[in-house]
């Protein structure tokens, strides 16, 4: 197992890698790759004397150092956070509801996460108590939501699976509208409104970054840590009790980690929906179920497929540019349908 | 072994258990018995600590269940249901190395090796030759002595099994009692079994408890438990009992009108 997930962290790593530097190089300006990569080793103290390297330019500002240092690696690190945030979130809430389906959007607990956010903003009290304040509350109405999602689903003790994923439709809608609304009654309502219900890593400085960073380490952490109770679940509640699992707290803390994950990456992105759908699956169909590597290998993966699609984002339309939210659910709505339908051929089961 | 005085257990307003008594020792073969809705599988739920009894309280070893950490019961009592398994994913390997986890760090190590004994197991009911196929792709027989496997590498000192044979071949159902049976003279294991089939109950339990609307109606040997009077009593069907050709041991044949 662990020479396994070596193995898969080394190939996700360096994919991470190749999609940062890709990133960096295409834009309004396109940097050539190579030079992408000496700006980059320039950067990391020390690293260009171990290589033989020598300064990028003599000059003071080389435009392109500019663009990627100040423009660029800002937008790729919090492109990278939030997609390995959601994408651990989603992992998460499969493992611990055994719902394939489950995802922090297909949940409702993104939109109920953004209701916190676009209420504290437009009542202008982003700063309540500081810096922290938008997370906190797209915490506390993303934990509500979710909440309420699991009694609407529970029934007699048991969840159905598309009962679940139904009741996250009604009370997504629900919270949806009530943003737009929130939304509309501001002063530049076009524009915010697609932030909100669509998602965007534009305009995004380093202090995004920085927010959602300790989050998503303490995330995976934990998540990781707890990786092997995961697996366990999948045999059902009762037997993983049997084995030792204390079922009942294991749940709770995967599920208000999952939450604040969730909550965090959409408090500085907005909503980019079924990215902790379609990872994790993508994830599982190469490795298998177990959650000790789907987890860890998630949260990387996750990065990936945000930046790309971000890229994508910005790229297709250049210079306009495409919601993040738009590309993350031409991907993700297809791959959801595609989830059904194995469900129904196969006559249940699409755990991978 | 396993003792439980006077436990009484209510959903809501109606009483499922009423003053059960129940002792099991250390090495028996323990068979709770009694028709549908009589309380069994509740009974098995009290004894394995995953609920709780509203009055009445039970002890294993000695010392009362909810005083134990979860991983620790684990390592003295597993318990194997029917359809133990969800056609899951994972391999058979890998289902059977998860009857593991009580005895791992928060890490994931072990103190001592357990590929020999996992391997053992595996051998023993058959599963080397399946150990890398998902379980998803096994028969339902397979997929149940996958998950005896994985409860016996929990090496536990009580097994319970909650109508372990309810899905399968009458041919399965011999050999996964008989599986329970070896290992049980082998390791000194106690087991307490929730059956269905009264005539396999007669044929491998040491003493039988005859459940009827949520009360103990009778305890003892088989011969003592299986009389005409009592199974109509308990089951509203007069039946005729013989003894097994083989073992002596009390058989019931059905009797229609």
């Amino acid at each position: 197992m662990r020479g396994k997930l070596t193995i898969y962290m080394g190939g996700a790593s360096a994919l991470l890698l190749c999609s940062i530097i890709l990133s960096l190089s295409l834009g309004g300006a396109n940097v050539p790759i190579g030079k992408v990569w000496s700006i980059l080793v320039h950067h990391v103290p020390y690293a260009s004397e171990l290589l033989g390297l020598g300064p990028v330019s003599e000059g003071a500002a080389d435009p392109d150092e500019t663009i990627i240092m100040k423009v660029r690696l800002s937008r790729v690190v919090l492109a990278v956070l939030v997609g390995a945030a959601l994408a651990l979130a989603g992992a998460g809430f499969q493992g611990v509801l055994r719902n394939p389906l489950a995802d922090p959007y297909t949940l409702g607990v993104a939109t109920g996460s953004s209701v916190g956010a676009a209420l504290l903003i437009s009542f202008g009290l982003q700063v309540w108590i500081g810096q922290l304040t938008i997370p906190a509350v797209s915490f506390l109405t993303g934990l509500c939501t979710l909440f309420i999602v699991l009694r609407l689903a529970y029934h007699k003790g048991r969840m159905e699976l598309e009962t679940l994923i139904l009741s996250g439709v009604v009370v997504q809608a629900f919270f949806g509208a009530m943003v737009s609304f929130m939304v509309s009654l501001s002063k530049n309502t076009v524009n915010e409104i697609v932030f909100w219900m669509m998602g965007s890593l534009s305009m995004r400085g380093w202090n995004y970054s920085l927010i959602v960073l300790p989050y998503v380490i303490i995330g995976a952490v934990v998540l990781v840590s707890l990786s092997r109770q995961l697996n366990l679940f999948a045999l059902g509640e009762r037997q993983a009790m049997h084995l030792g699992v204390n079922v009942q707290r294991t749940k709770l803390i995967v599920l208000i980690v999952s939450t604040l994950m969730t909550a965090v990456a959409v408090s500085v992105s907005g909503v980019i929906g079924f990215v902790g759908l379609v990872v994790p699956h993508l994830v599982r169909l190469v490795v298998g179920p177990d959650n000790r590597i789907v987890v860890p290998l998630s949260a990387v993966m996750g990065g990936v497929y945000v930046l790309m699609s971000d890229t994508i984002a910005r790229m297709a339309l250049s210079p306009k540019e495409i919601p993040l939210g738009v590309v993350t659910a031409f991907i993700g709505a297809p791959f959801f349908a595609y989830l059904l339908w194995k469900r129904k051929t196969k006559g249940g089961e699409a755990r991978g | 072994m396993i003792e439980a005085k006077a436990l009484d257990y209510r959903i809501g307003e109606t009483d499922i258990l009423r003053g059960v008594d129940i002792r099991v020792d250390a090495g028996e073969f323990f068979g709770i018995i009694g028709p549908n809705g009589s309380g069994k599988s509740t009974l098995l739920k009290l004894l394995s600590g995953i609920e709780r009894a509203q009055r009445g309280d039970v002890s294993l070893g000695g010392r009362e269940l909810g005083g134990y950490a979860r991983k620790e019961l684990a390592r003295l009592l597993a318990v194997l249901q029917q359809d133990a398994l969800p056609p899951l994913g994972y391999t058979v390997r890998e289902v059977v190395e998860m009857g593991r986890y009580p005895y791992q760090s928060w890490l994931g190590g072990e103190k001592e090796d357990p590929e020999e004994l996992i391997g053992k197991v595996m051998e023993k009911l058959d599963l080397t030759r399946l150990s890398d196929r998902p379980v998803s792709e096994l028969s339902g027989g397979e997929r149940q002595r996958v998950a005896l496997a994985k409860t016996l590498v929990q090496e536990p000192n009580v097994l319970m099994l909650d109508e372990p044979t309810t899905f399968l071949d009458i041919g399965f159902q011999l050999q996964m009692m008989d599986y329970i049976r070896d290992w049980q003279r082998d390791n000194g294991l106690t087991v307490v079994a929730v059956l269905h089939d009264l005539n396999l109950a007669a044929q491998y339990c040491d003493r039988l408890l005859v459940l009827h609307g949520g009360r103990v109606a009778a305890v003892g040997k088989p011969e003592e438990v299986l009389v005409p009077e009592l199974v109509n009593e308990v089951y509203g069907t007069e039946p005729i009992v013989l003894r097994h050709p083989d073992s002596g041991v009390p058989q019931i044949l059905l009797r229609g009108r």
